[in-house]
């Protein structure tokens, strides 16, 4: 489904019409495409104490960044980058105006934000209290950014620049990979995360499953595993089978039918990697429905059905891999949510009670999985990503969803896939446990 | 020169639909494609280049010379893939894998898919056999006015095409007259027809709903089951049809309805076979070998009418492919029968129990003898899934070679009929 508007206020016509008026101006994002440079334009990197940090300079220049300092003088950037993780008291936050000020307008399109802090510890309130400002300041340099670009913080543990899964977050963040992930916080933590062996092709030798992959968010999932080097097997139900089998000759994967669903889908999913793996690297919980109804009209099988394939199998398929010899060593499980389990649906509790079950269950399952030869679990929270499912929608409807978020735009696919893509490399392992929302910043929910 | 077994690794086919049902407009080129597609897709075969492809079609226009290879040309295999068409009647599905499989076992290939397609629907149709010859005569007369000459010889009724007909040639009867009169012969009742049948449905829709079926079957053009399969059918209401064969016959002697008969139907099979090295080196589960096999032909034009019936050939290569393997009828543990008819089935049976028979006509010294029925189709067959001729045996393999890898081992046997008196049977071990 095209989006017009967004076509419309980027011809020079609609935009000095869009501009006159006062009307939304959603700009084109930049997105991933092989061979592009990391940046529209240089990064200027600042700290909230002094220098930056001599590793951070070196990791920004390793992933292919053009690093400037504080004294240069330029008006165009890529990205303006701010170590703020020595900041200890509500004063020192006064070093991000000090940043910022006057050099947000200087961000080129789709430029990028990023502010590297640490998460409260519980250590000390006045320390605490400024770290947790950050997260206030980035959510709304996000929604003041215009032009497609966008603000995250890096919540790291160790001091900028060595913390194991910085470098890989640098290249997503950075990259048009994060297109459309805006204003959101993502806390690096210390899990074995090992920088792989080719950038370009980070899940090389991984084996991935991605359910329901026939079509829409799940198959443009299962074609960024393959692009970035993993062998594919994509499920979806039999009866999806004629889409599933286009998708997987595309992208040069496998098909399985499978209904997650199902009693026995467990037992049938291991007995498929038993037979023709050597052990599943990387699981995409993707397969979902919706049933949409008032809870006051809500009938049991609309109910049970959202239930069981949304949040069961997701819970008994873990189980059975953890439990099993199929799961390898630092394997990566990514479930999909939605914004809708943050933020809640007319007519969606049951879907809404999936999807804000999926972000219980990885950031209790976190631990588990953890220990499992360091592997990692966490979710995906699309926003208004545009698939057959919303072109389904009332235009009106679609047009104003479309429009509610920092972005001015619904997402793609693809968008969804990066974020997961990154959440599956070996270098986020850092990553366990969180909810990533991609979503351009969406004006609803949390 | 040592030989060794070829191995089944699964198979691929879109289900089958009712003539001039949802695959109306499907070629069987576009049929024959989706499949090896799906086959593809399933096993990860993008850009492989098997050893060969062997496919056909019985009902094939004159343009699909070449069908089996434009249709590779057309998937997702590699282009360097070679590939023949093959035409044995409603033996070719099998046929196609027995010939790959040998070249298999004679160490010449390592991997193959063997495949067949039929379409009703899209039924070749000829131009009028007079116009033809006079447009021909036309295209060879060498002047004007020997062009005109021939041109005089067009009559408004050579208008009226030719048109395919499911009749033998020799006889000017279709198979279902044919199988009519073997029936009456071996005296095979309406009720037993009527069970196979009802069994056959009840057989195919319960393999269904455990997800057999689900390895094997890709949907096609939004038909995501086998289209004439009637999960709720029985003997009861089986009972009610009319005989739609032999109703010349005297009395109560029809006794072939549409409900134990199979319909016109249009789809595709295709299996993958390669030799057990190629298997494991593609990490593919072997799930069953093809062992051997066996073709034979009746005289159903001048012999015996009982004993020559049209479809009774597979009655006599048995016992050929069971004395080169030094086996017994029963030592299979699961039989497939196709089910052109279930009087087909029924008759093979009656024969192999017959005693007189088995010594007259199959220089046996006693009757073969007869099988545990339970193990007999047991995931459904012919009657409710659909005859697309040319793809019926790839069906049949594919899930035959699946039911033994779940049963953890055993032996099965097939056995396919097919027009012009002919009949193939295999052997499929784990």
């Amino acid at each position: 489904m095209p989006d017009r508007y967004l076509d419309l206020v980027n011809s020079p016509l609609g935009s000095a019409v869009a501009s006159r008026v006062g009307l939304p101006r959603p700009a084109v994002l930049r997105r991933y495409q092989a061979g592009d440079p990391l940046l529209p334009g240089p990064l200027l990197l600042g700290s909230t104490s002094g220098a930056a940090p001599a590793e951070l300079v070196d990791l920004l220049k390793s992933v292919g960044a053009d690093v400037r300092d504080a004294q240069t003088d330029d008006d165009r950037w890529g990205a303006l980058v701010l170590d703020a993780t020595e900041i200890r008291t509500p004063s020192d936050l006064a070093g991000l105006r000090t940043f910022f000020a006057g050099r947000l307008r200087q961000l080129l399109p789709s430029g990028r934000v990023l502010v590297l802090g640490r998460a409260p510890d519980g250590a000390d309130i006045a320390t605490d209290a400024s770290r947790q400002a950050l997260d206030g300041v980035v959510r709304s340099i996000a929604k003041e950014l215009q032009r497609g670009a966008t603000a995250n913080l890096l919540l790291v543990d160790e001091p900028a620049g060595t913390g194991t899964s910085v470098e890989s977050a640098l290249r997503f963040f950075l990259s048009g990979k994060s297109a459309y992930v805006d204003g959101q916080p993502v806390r690096l933590g210390s899990g074995e995360a090992p920088a792989p062996a080719d950038w370009d092709h980070p899940l090389a030798g991984k084996t991935a499953l991605v359910t329901g992959a026939a079509r829409g968010i799940g198959a443009a999932i299962a074609g960024v595993l393959a692009r970035d080097g993993a062998s594919v097997i994509v499920a979806d139900l039999a009866q999806a089978g004629e889409g599933l089998a286009k998708v997987a000759n595309r992208l040069g994967g496998t098909t399985l039918h499978l209904d997650v669903a199902s009693p026995d889908a467990p037992e049938r999913l291991l007995a498929h990697l038993a037979a023709h793996t050597e052990g599943l690297d990387i699981l995409i919980h993707n397969a979902g429905i919706t049933r949409d109804k008032l809870l006051a009209n809500m009938k049991p099988d609309q109910w049970d059905s959202v239930i069981a394939v949304n949040l069961e199998s997701q819970l008994r398929i873990n189980d059975a891999l953890l439990g099993s010899r199929q799961l390898r060593d630092q394997a990566r499980v990514v479930c999909l949510s939605s914004t809708t389990g943050l933020s809640g649906n007319r007519g969606q509790t049951n879907y809404a009670a999936t999807k804000a079950g999926v972000i219980g269950l990885v950031r209790s399952a976190a631990a588990a999985f953890a220990s499992h030869g360091d592997s990692t679990i966490n979710a995906v929270a699309p926003g208004f990503i545009d698939t057959e499912m919303t072109a389904k929608m009332p235009l009106a409807t679609r047009e104003v969803a479309r429009r509610l978020s920092s972005l001015q735009q619904a997402g793609l696919p693809v968008d969804v896939a990066e974020a997961v893509a990154w959440l599956s490399s070996p270098g986020a392992g850092g990553v366990n446990g969180q909810v990533l929302r991609v979503c351009g910043q969406n004006l609803v929910g949390a | 020169m040592s030989t060794r077994r070829a191995a089944i690794l699964g198979g691929n086919r879109i289900p089958f639909a009712r003539s001039n049902g949802p695959y109306s407009h499907a070629s069987n080129q576009d049929m024959l494609t989706a499949t090896i597609d799906g086959l593809v897709a399933r096993f990860g075969l993008q850009g492989e280049r098997v050893g060969e492809v062997a496919a056909g079609a019985v009902l094939k226009h004159s343009r699909d010379f070449n069908l089996t290879r434009e249709s590779v040309l057309g998937s997702r295999l590699s282009p360097y893939t070679p590939a023949y068409d093959v035409q044995q009647a409603c033996g070719t599905g099998l046929e196609t894998a027995i010939l790959v499989a040998n070249k298999i076992a004679l160490g010449q290939i390592e991997s193959a898919v063997a495949g067949g397609v039929d379409t009703t629907s899209d039924a070749p149709i000829a131009v009028n056999e007079g116009l033809r010859e006079v447009l021909l005569d036309v295209n060879r007369a060498k002047t004007v006015g020997g062009r005109l000459k021939a041109l005089s010889r067009l009559r408004p009724q050579q208008i009226v095409p030719s048109i395919p007909a499911n009749s033998e040639p020799r006889t000017g009867m279709s198979m279902g007259e044919h199988q009519a009169i073997t029936t009456l012969e071996w005296g095979i009742s309406r009720k037993d027809q009527d069970e196979l049948a009802a069994a056959s449905h009840q057989h195919l829709a319960a393999a269904y709903d455990r997800g057999f079926f689900d390895d094997l079957v890709t949907p096609f053009l939004g038909l995501t089951r086998d289209q004439n399969l009637r999960p709720d059918s029985t003997v009861e209401k089986l009972a009610t049809l009319p005989p739609v064969f032999g109703r010349h016959l005297a009395g109560d002697a029809a006794t072939m309805t549409a409900g134990n008969s199979t319909p016109l139907t249009d789809g595709a099979s295709t299996v993958l076979l390669a030799s057990d090295e190629w298997a494991a080196e593609h990490k593919l589960p072997v799930l069953a070998h093809l062992v051997d096999a066996e073709t034979a032909a009746v005289d159903y034009v001048h012999g015996d009418r009982k004993a020559d019936g049209l479809l009774m050939a597979p009655v006599y290569a048995l016992p050929r492919l069971l004395a080169r393997n030094k086996l017994s009828l029963q030592d299979f543990d699961l039989y497939e029968i196709h089910e052109a008819f279930a009087s087909t089935v029924l008759c093979t049976l009656a024969a192999w129990e017959d005693a007189a028979f088995c010594r007259q006509y199959l220089g046996l010294d006693d009757a073969l003898g007869s099988i545990d029925r339970t193990k007999l189709n047991v995931n459904g067959s012919s009657l409710a899934a659909g005859h697309p001729f040319a793809a019926t045996g790839g069906r049949i393999l594919a899930s035959l070679a699946k039911q033994l890898h779940e049963n953890g081992g055993g032996r099965g046997l097939i056995s396919i009929c097919a027009a012009g008196g002919q009949g193939v049977v295999a052997i499929l071990e784990v």
